[in-house]
C-alpha cells in the first residue's frame, strides 16, 4: 500500500516537472517560430552564425564528454588547454609559418597543416602528462578529490598561458574569407561557416568511429561501463585512460586553431568557453559525442539569437541565459537530449 | 578501566585545547596594539600585516568558515559561493545606503535622519542579509542538490557566474535600477555602537578589526555546535556514504539543503560585513576565482577542520593581502623580475594541486575525514536505488 502511494508520488511528482520543463520549452519554441515569421531573412542569417559558433564550441565539448564518459571526471583544465593550444597556433602561424594575408593558398594550407602537425602532437602529450600526475594518483579516492584537483590544474594551464603570452589577445589574418560563398534569397553562409563545419563534420564521424568500431574504442567503452571488470577481461586500464587525454587532447588542439581563425584568443578566453563547452556536453547528454556537438550547436544558435535579434534581453545576459540552460537541463531532463539516463543526473 | 582513563586523557587535551584558544584570542584582541611594535622588527617588520588588512582577513576566513560547512562537514562542492558573498554584499547596499533615494525610511540606524534612501541599523543588516542568503541558498539547493557530485559543482558555478553578471546588469531592470550597474552600490552606511559610528572614528580600523574578531568567533561557535550537532553528523554520514545515511533514515535532501544553506548563511553576513567595512557593494570584486580561492583556503587547512580551515584560511588572506606583494618586492630587490601578485591564481591552483596529491587532509586534518581519505569509503553510486527512485520518495516524505 505505502508502496503504491509512494509510486503515485513519483508518477505524479515527475509529471508536474515534466509538464513545468515542456511548458518552458513550448514557449521557447513559441518564440522562435514567431522570430522567424517575422523575418525570415535575418532570422536564418543569425541563424547560420550561431551554428558556425556552435560548431566551434562543439570541437571543445567533445573533449569534455570524452573524459567524463571514461572518468566521470569534469576536466576543467580542458578549456585551458585549448586556449593554451590556440595561443600555441598563433605563435606558429604568425613567428614561425610567416603566414600572412599575401601569402598563397597552398603555402596557407601548408602552414596551417603544419601548425596542427605540431600542435595536435603537443598538446595530445600535454594532456596525457596531466592525467599522469593530477588526476591519476587520485584513481580510487573519494570523487571531489580529482574534481578539485582538476579547478587547480586548470588555474595552472591558464597561469602558464598568462607567463607565456601575457594579457593580450593574440589574433592571425583572416585566411579564410567570410564573404558569402552560396545565398541563397538573402541567407548568406560564409567561407569560413563552410571551412568550420568541413572541420567539425569529420572530426565527429571519425571519432563516433573510432569509438564504436576499433579495439581501442570499444576497451574505452568498456571502461567507461566497468573499469573493475574490464581490467579482468584483460584491458589496459591506465592505458585506455591515457588514450582518452590524448585525443580528448589533440581535439583540443584543432579547436584551438579553429577558433583562432575566427577569434581572438588570450589566456583567459578557456575558462569562459570551457563553460560553454561543457554545458553543451550536459545539454546533448554527457558522455554522448553526437549530442555533445548538437548541444554546442543548439548554445550558440541560442547565444546568435539573444544577439543578433530584436527583443532578447541582449548580449549582456549571454551567459546567465547559457547558465540558465544548464540549469534548466539539470533539473528538467539531466541526462541531456541524447544521453541515457545515468546515475549520476537522476 | 582504560576507558575511563583515555576520557580522562581526552578531557586534558579538550582543556589545554581551550587554554590554547582563549591565549590566541587574546593575543588577537590585542593585534591593534602591538602591530606598530611589530612592524618595526628587523627582518619580518616588513611582513606584519596591517591591521586593515587584518579586518579583510578576518572577513574571508568567515567566509572559509562558512564555506567549510558545505564543503567540509557535508562533502558538496561549491564553486559557486562567491554569489553569497555579492548578495550579501548587496543586501547591505539595498538596507544601509542611499541608494533607493525615492524611500526614506530608518529603524534604530546611525545615521542622521533626514538621509534619503532606506536605512536599518548595520548590526541588523547583517543578521538580514545572512537571512536574505540563507533563502537564495536553499533556492539555488532546491533544485540542484538531487544531483549528485560533479553536477552540483558545475551548477554551483555557474550560479556563482550568473549572480556577479546579474548584479553587474540589473541597473536597469524594466527602467529601475536595481544594484547601480558596473558602479555599485556606494556609501553604504558603516557599523556603530551607541553613538560610535566606526568610519568616523580615527582608529576606525581597530573598531572594525574588533568587530571583525567577534564574527570569526561567532561563526567558530557555530561551526562547533554544528558539527557536534545531531545535523552535523548526518552531514558526516552523508560525505562519508550518501546511500548508507539515507539507509540509516537521514533524509538526504532537507540534510544537504540545511548544509547549504547553513553555509551561505556566514558567506552573505560576512559579504554585508566587508560591504560596511568598503564603504560599498562594488561588482569587480565579485569573481570566480574568488569561489576557488576560498575553496583553496578549506583544502590547504583540511576539509572539515575549524582549526584547520582557521590556518588555512589566515595564510591565503595574509598572502592575498599583504604577503604576495610584500614577497614580490623582496624578490625584485633582490634583482629577480617575477610578480607573484600576478600569478596568484597559479600559485593558489599549484597549492590545491599538491596538497591534493601529496596531503589530502589538510595543514591540521580533521580526525574523521583523515580516515576516510586514507582507508577509503565505499563511493561508488548505487544503481538500484537510483532507477528505483527510492531515494527521491525518501526526501519528498521527510518534506
Amino acid at each position: 500500500m505505502a508502496t503504491a502511494t509512494a509510486a503515485l508520488h513519483r508518477i505524479r511528482g515527475s509529471s508536474l516537472i515534466d509538464a513545468i520543463g515542456l511548458l518552458i520549452l513550448g514557449l521557447v519554441v513559441i518564440w522562435v517560430v514567431v522570430k522567424f515569421a517575422q523575418d525570415p531573412t535575418r532570422f536564418l542569417n543569425v541563424t547560420v552564425l550561431g551554428a558556425r559558433n556552435g560548431a566551434i564550441y562543439g570541437l571543445v565539448a567533445l573533449g569534455y564528454t570524452l573524459v567524463y564518459g571514461i572518468l566521470q571526471l569534469i576536466n576543467f583544465a580542458h578549456g585551458d588547454v585549448f586556449a593554451l593550444s590556440g595561443l600555441v597556433a598563433s605563435t606558429m602561424i604568425i613567428s614561425v609559418f610567416g603566414l600572412d594575408t599575401t601569402t598563397g593558398v597552398l603555402l596557407i594550407v601548408i602552414g596551417l597543416v603544419g601548425t596542427l602537425a605540431v600542435t595536435i602532437p603537443l598538446f595530445a602529450v600535454v594532456n596525457a602528462t596531466i592525467e599522469r600526475i593530477a588526476y591519476k594518483p587520485l584513481r580510487n579516492a573519494p570523487r571531489l578529490a580529482p574534481l578539485i584537483t582538476a579547478v587547480g590544474v586548470s588555474f595552472i594551464v591558464q597561469n602558464i598561458s598568462l607567463a607565456l603570452y601575457g594579457v593580450d589577445f593574440e589574433s592571425v589574418p583572416n585566411f579564410i574569407p567570410r564573404t558569402d560563398a552560396v545565398e541563397i534569397g538573402g541567407v548568406g553562409i560564409g567561407w569560413n561557416t563552410i571551412a568550420v563545419f568541413l572541420i567539425v563534420i569529420p572530426v565527429l564521424l571519425v571519432l563516433t568511429w573510432f569509438v564504436r568500431s576499433t579495439r581501442q574504442g570499444k576497451a574505452m567503452r568498456a571502461v567507461a561501463q566497468d573499469r573493475e571488470a574490464s581490467a579482468m577481461m584483460g584491458i589496459d586500464v591506465n592505458r585506455t585512460i591515457s588514450v582518452t587525454f590524448v585525443i580528448a587532447g589533440g581535439l583540443a588542439a584543432v579547436a584551438g586553431l579553429v577558433y583562432l581563425l575566427q577569434f581572438n584568443i588570450r589566456y583567459d578566453t578557456g575558462f569562459q568557453l570551457g563553460l560553454i563547452a561543457f554545458t553543451a556536453a550536459v545539454l546533448g547528454g554527457i558522455g554522448n559525442l553526437t549530442g555533445a556537438v548538437l548541444g554546442a550547436l543548439m548554445i550558440g544558435m541560442v547565444e546568435a539569437w539573444n544577439e543578433g535579434l530584436d527583443g532578447t534581453p541582449g548580449g549582456d545576459w549571454t551567459r546567465s541565459m547559457i547558465f540558465g540552460i544548464l540549469i534548466a537541463t539539470l533539473v528538467f531532463r539531466p541526462q541531456g537530449i541524447l544521453g541515457e539516463r545515468t546515475p549520476e543526473g537522476a | 578501566m582504560s576507558e575511563a582513563l583515555s576520557r580522562q586523557v581526552q578531557r586534558a587535551r579538550t582543556d589545554k585545547s581551550w587554554w590554547v584558544a582563549g591565549a590566541l584570542i587574546a593575543l588577537g584582541l590585542a593585534y591593534p596594539f602591538i602591530v606598530d611594535p611589530l612592524r618595526d622588527l628587523p627582518l619580518i617588520g616588513d611582513f606584519v600585516p596591517g591591521v586593515s588588512s587584518m579586518v579583510v582577513m578576518m572577513i574571508f576566513t568567515t567566509m572559509a568558515l562558512g564555506l567549510n560547512v558545505v564543503v567540509g562537514y557535508a562533502g558538496l562542492l561549491d564553486l559557486g559561493y562567491v554569489a553569497f558573498y555579492a548578495a550579501g554584499a548587496y543586501v547591505a547596499g539595498w538596507l544601509a545606503s542611499l541608494h533607493f533615494e525615492d524611500i526614506t525610511f530608518h529603524l534604530g540606524s546611525a545615521v542622521s535622519g533626514d538621509l534619503p534612501g532606506i536605512h536599518f541599523n548595520m548590526w541588523l543588516v547583517l543578521v538580514l542579509a545572512g537571512c536574505f542568503t540563507t533563502l537564495v541558498g536553499i533556492v539555488i539547493g532546491l533544485p540542484t542538490l538531487r544531483l549528485r557530485g560533479d553536477y552540483l559543482a558545475i551548477v554551483t558555478l555557474g550560479f556563482g557566474e550568473i549572480v556577479p553578471q546579474f548584479v553587474r546588469n540589473a541597473d536597469s531592470v524594466g527602467g529601475f535600477d536595481l544594484t547601480g550597474g558596473t558602479f555599485g552600490i556606494a556609501p553604504i552606511d558603516s557599523l556603530a555602537i551607541g553613538g560610535v559610528v566606526f568610519r568616523q572614528e580615527s582608529n576606525k580600523d581597530d573598531l572594525y578589526y574588533w568587530a571583525a574578531i567577534g564574527l570569526v568567533l561567532f561563526t567558530v561557535f557555530c561551526c562547533i555546535r554544528l558539527r557536534d550537532s545531531r545535523l552535523g553528523r548526518a552531514w558526516v554520514a552523508i560525505r562519508e556514504d550518501e546511500t548508507a545515511a539515507a539507509a540509516m533514515g537521514v533524509p538526504l535532501m532537507r540534510t544537504k539543503t540545511w548544509s547549504y544553506a547553513i553555509g551561505a548563511f556566514f558567506g552573505g553576513v560576512a559579504g554585508a560585513f566587508f560591504a560596511s567595512y568598503r564603504a560599498g557593494a562594488f561588482p569587480a570584486d565579485f569573481f570566480f576565482q574568488f569561489s576557488v580561492f576560498l575553496l583553496c583556503m578549506v583544502i590547504l587547512g583540511g576539509m572539515g577542520s575549524i582549526w584547520g580551515v582557521l590556518a588555512g584560511a589566515l595564510i591565503l588572506s595574509y598572502l592575498d593581502r599583504e604577503g604576495l606583494s610584500t614577497i614580490g618586492s623582496k624578490i625584485q630587490e633582490g634583482g629577480l623580475d617575477f610578480d607573484p601578485t600576478k600569478y596568484q591564481f597559479g600559485i593558489y591552483g599549484l597549492i590545491i594541486v599538491v596538497m591534493m596529491l601529496l596531503r589530502p587532509t589538510g595543514l591540521i586534518p580533521e580526525r574523521r575525514h583523515k580516515i576516510e581519505l586514507e582507508e577509503g569509503v565505499h563511493d561508488t553510486p548505487f544503481y538500484d536505488v537510483q532507477t528505483e527512485g527510492a531515494m527521491t520518495d525518501r526526501d519528498r516524505s521527510d518534506d
